[in-house]
């Protein structure tokens, strides 16, 4: 393990021109320009559709200072093997290759490249930003977008399905690494990507991105909302080393405290879950309570 | 050197001997031996490449347009359902002015399910900015993907070789295989203009307004609509650097001709058949019962299909009293697609000319359904005789 960055140590190199198209208050803006700093210069983004897409900028401006190839939407993992094809073809072992896709181009359209990448053991590593939900063509539901919460398309009851567990999916695939990260904590995200940098294969990267206009709150809370959903044991920040699940930053200190918030709490911060109704939120906060009982008795084991 | 092999191989050799970088591909019948033939290259160290053993067409093209993208010689292979999986990627690739080449190895699509050939497939890929070139014979499938990747190189445009499952696919016949070093000096390695590199980073395919914008340093640069005509622009002017393609072959291989057309019989014929691939071949046979019957009969093979090569078609074709279109494919509600750009063509001229002959649409072999010889001799009199149909008129229906 290396020393754990600081906001002092964090490299001043941008790659991330400023002023970029995303919305104020952009969870991705923090994750993407800290993200990029710890990948560096000698890297080649793949992107496909999404919230990214906007953000770089429209044609003939970019704001990623990284040579980036643009691809279909359900293409992403695929494209990324082909490009580490390319640099195999002319002696490039040095390059990064990183695909940035949202959690529907991961969790939904881009599942299946994804998972054929990562069976085939190709040297890259995927990010998916998952905002839970398809923010860019107007809020509808996503396979992460969690049970209960509003959508563009699920507009009066909220999603009835659970969130599908991604990270999960891809730990199953015996990824040498698999991080599950959040953009309200970008130093934790910047440590995992350097930890991984050296491994082979696959790596697989999970942020939770706070999406104002789709999670319906103030854009100068989206930390305090991602930090909710960590503090209240929703949405834990771990990495899996082969096979070993390792809880991080403010999920490991969890563990220590032995104290969750309520859930009910990160629930009340944002409008899509204005439909919950107690029962629900009991049911989930059992949920959370259950899986860390768990941690707690690992921990103690 | 000769050597007998099926058509298949003969498109790995050429494959091999272009020295393509990188190679994805997913199994569909019947491409399978074609793509099974180049992982055995690559596995044996025969062939210095990276083999992408992909999970969808879909993948595969976007392996190929990737590693285009980052300055690598790119091939893929497909047949029917497989190429419309890729339907998206093929017109990105295009869009994206990637020299990819891929060989369609011509099956019916489904549904319902069959494996059998016809055209079908690659027709239905027309209009997506892909060249296509038709083969007859295993000399033009070996002769034609060498031919392709130099063409494709040459105008940033992807290549389609098109030829007939089964019928060339896994038939075997003689072939000669050109010797490497006339291959390496008429394809010379792929140093594409701009690519993926870290030190030159450029961000590729990015959204692009409706109009023209100006860049950082004032420089106006093209809109989605200068990008998509400079695609078409280029496609015609493919028809002059396909010319050029072939002749510098001719000059290194010693085998070569109308790079456009490949004609038989033609010359003083009344009644001109038209069509793709190994049906034009059999139709020589035709042509000569007719011929012997004293029918100026003659038979017109198109080698590109996409750019199509409208000014040779249209001389090709002026004065003749009929031209007879026999296809392996339709426009569904209309008829078969080339006998209306053959018709198009035709019109496009007919003020040069003044006469217009008779065009007779003939649909044959539709999901593999046997083409008989004496078939196709039967409605190519008829046809030559009076108007068989208004409609396209199916050979060998049994309804």
């Amino acid at each position: 393990m290396q020393a754990k960055t600081t906001i002092l140590s964090l490299p001043t190199e941008e790659f991330v021109h400023p002023g970029t198209r995303a919305c104020t208050g952009c969870g991705l803006a923090i994750a993407y320009r800290v993200g990029l700093k710890a990948l560096g210069k000698d890297t080649i983004l793949v992107v496909p559709p999404s919230c990214l897409t906007v953000l770089q900028g429209l044609y003939p401006v970019a704001s990623t200072m990284l040579p980036c190839l643009n691809v279909t939407f359900a293409s992403t993992a695929a494209a990324a093997t082909g490009v580490l094809a390319a640099l195999k073809t002319q002696d490039n072992h040095h390059t990064t290759v990183a695909a940035w896709a949202g959690d529907g181009g991961t969790a939904d359209i881009g599942l299946q490249a994804l998972s054929g990448a990562a069976e085939r053991g190709d040297n890259f590593i995927f990010f998916c930003y998952d905002n839970e939900g398809y923010m860019n063509t107007g809020a509808q539901r996503s396979g992460t977008t969690p049970i209960g919460a509003i959508t563009a398309n699920t507009p009066f009851k909220g999603k009835a399905q659970q969130k599908k567990d991604v990270t999960a999916i891809m730990a199953a695939h015996k990824l040498s690494y698999v991080a599950a990260c959040s953009a309200a904590y970008p130093l934790d995200l910047y440590d995992k990507i350097k930890n991984c940098l050296s491994l082979p294969g696959a790596k697989y990267f999970h942020i939770h991105i706070p999406c104002p206009p789709g999670w319906g709150y103030d854009p100068r809370y989206g930390i305090k909302i991602g930090r909710l959903a960590v503090e209240t044991g929703y949405y834990d920040l771990y990495e899996i080393i082969s096979g070993r699940l390792r809880l991080t930053a403010a999920s490991e200190k969890l563990i220590e405290k032995r104290k969750l918030i309520p859930v009910r709490e990160y629930f009340r911060s944002q409008s899509r879950f204005k439909t919950l109704n107690d029962e629900q939120i009991e049911n989930i906060q059992r949920q959370i309570n259950e899986k860390w009982a768990g941690y707690y008795s690992k921990d103690e084991a | 050197m000769h050597i007998i092999e099926n058509g298949n191989v003969a498109a790995a050799i050429g494959v091999r001997l272009c020295r393509a970088n990188v190679i994805a591909a997913y199994p569909i019948t019947p491409q399978t031996p074609l793509t099974e033939k180049l992982s055995e290259y690559v596995e044996a160290g025969e062939m210095k490449a990276e083999y992408i053993p992909v999970e969808s067409e879909h993948s595969a093209m976007a392996v190929c347009i990737a590693a285009s993208s980052a300055g690598a010689r790119a091939f893929t292979a497909t047949s029917a359902n497989g190429l419309l999986y890729m339907h998206e990627q093929i017109q990105w690739a295009a869009g994206a002015r990637l020299p990819i080449v891929m060989c369609l190895v011509n099956r019916a699509v489904g549904a319902p399910w069959n494996i059998w050939n016809d055209q079908q497939d690659s027709i239905s890929q027309r209009d997506t900015g892909w060249i296509q070139m038709y083969c007859a014979d295993h000399q033009q499938i070996i002769d034609s993907v060498i031919k392709a990747f130099r063409l494709a190189e040459k105008v940033s445009i992807p290549v389609m070789v098109c030829y007939d499952g089964y019928i060339l696919s896994h038939t075997y016949m003689p072939f000669d295989v050109p010797e490497e070093r006339q291959v390496d000096e008429y394809l010379p390695p792929f140093q594409p203009e701009y690519a993926l590199r870290p030190e030159d980073p450029a961000n590729l395919n990015t959204v692009t307004l409706p109009d023209v914008r100006k860049d950082v340093h004032g420089e106006m640069a093209h809109g989605y609509m200068e990008i998509r005509y400079l695609l078409q622009e280029d496609m015609r002017k493919a028809l002059n650097v396909a010319a050029e393609v072939e002749k510098s072959f001719a000059e290194i291989f010693g085998r070569g001709g109308n790079p456009y057309l490949e004609d038989y019989r033609c010359d003083d014929a009344d009644f001109v058949a038209v069509g793709l691939g190994s049906l034009t071949y059999q139709l020589r046979v035709s042509v000569d019962t007719l011929r012997k019957e004293g029918i100026k009969a003659g038979v017109l093979g198109l080698r590109y299909y996409r750019p199509f090569p409208d000014e040779a078609i249209f001389n090709a074709l002026k004065g003749k009293k009929k031209v007879i279109v026999f296809e392996k494919a339709l426009s569904y509600g209309y008829e078969g697609a080339l006998a209306s750009d053959v018709k198009s063509a035709l019109y496009e001229y007919l003020a040069a000319t003044g006469n217009l002959p008779v065009v007779q649409n003939f649909i044959t072999g539709i999901g593999g359904r046997e083409i008989r010889t004496e078939d196709l001799t039967k409605y190519f009199r008829a046809a030559t005789q009076s108007r068989v149909s208004k409609e396209p008129f199916w050979i060998g229906l049994k309804l």
